[in-house]
């Protein structure tokens, strides 16, 4: 589990090109280092609510990235901070 | 191309007894929610910001716990997603989005006003927040850090706007009527 200060990258993922799916990681985020802010509990995972399937709680966390790192424009020092499951981030 | 006022009327009936016979809502339940929406509004997002203006303690409460925070107001928020709260300081100015579709902290805020669900709002607000934030009348100077509050999952976010400095000594209910929604959205900052 992620702790609070540790550096994180977003899987690099697109589920949406393999078939259905419902995921609440935005596109601009995929493959994106970030820094996790904090754990904001655990919930059911969206991904099988979408359809009905039973749904395991998973840890979400709010993860802050520099805006730099997301789009070449934009003031050096901006943020963009994300709720992220924790399936979707791996060790930077 | 749109159902008649009557066909509307009846496709809820059926759906509201169908509801009901399979046990997931009962009618009753659904005037009580029905009428819980109707009656959030963006005054009751204003309490909590007036209050927390004036009382450290409650502040402190609502930053760490958004939902306990306007429990403790008495703002109903039974089956509402957790509330997260977003203090702005001198240095940093929240802006709050939801890319992925429209979620808002309606038990707080009402309806959302009708351009936070527009393709635009959504794409700029990530893009080109600061460019956006002019167009509202907001020109944050440079040493404040913009962060833009993506709105993903299952949180909703309010953010608790800067006090004016012109308000010392003003009372509460004075003070929550200064308070829009775009404050509490992050688009426009509090002004007297």
């Amino acid at each position: 589990m992620p702790a609070p200060g540790q550096r994180v990258r977003v899987r690099d993922d697109w589920p949406e090109t393999r078939g259905p799916c419902h995921i609440r990681t935005p596109h601009y985020l995929r493959g994106r280092e970030g820094t996790v802010l904090r754990h904001l509990g655990d919930f059911p995972n969206p991904e099988d609510l979408a359809f009905a399937r039973p749904a395991a709680r998973l840890p979400l966390y709010h993860v802050l990235f520099d805006r730099t790192v997301l789009w070449p424009e934009g003031r050096a020092g901006d943020e963009v901070l994300a709720e992220v499951f924790g399936h979707w981030l791996e060790e930077a | 191309m749109t159902m008649s006022a009557t066909a509307d009327e009846k496709l809820l009936r059926a759906l509201t007894a169908l509801l009901g016979q399979k046990g997931i809502v009962t009618p009753d339940e659904i005037a009580e929610r029905v009428a819980l929406t109707d009656a959030a509004s963006p005054g009751q997002g204003a309490r909590m910001v007036a209050r927390a203006w004036v009382d450290p303690a409650y502040r402190a409460l609502m930053l760490a716990d958004g939902t306990r925070a306007a429990e403790t107001l008495g703002i109903p928020m039974r089956g509402a997603p957790p509330l997260g709260v977003l203090e702005n300081t001198a240095g940093l100015h929240h802006l709050v989005v939801c890319t992925l579709c429209s979620c808002y902290p309606r038990a707080v805020l009402g309806y959302p006003p009708f351009w936070f669900k527009s393709a635009a709002y959504r794409a700029r607000a990530v893009r080109d927040p600061r460019g956006l934030l002019a167009e509202f009348g907001t020109v944050l100077p440079d040493h404040v850090r913009v962060r833009v509050v993506d709105s993903t999952a299952d949180y909703r976010w309010m953010v608790l706007p800067l006090r004016p400095p012109e308000t010392a000594g003003w009372d509460e209910a004075r003070l929550a009527g200064l308070v829009r929604e775009g404050d509490m959205i992050g688009v426009t900052q509090v002004a007297c």
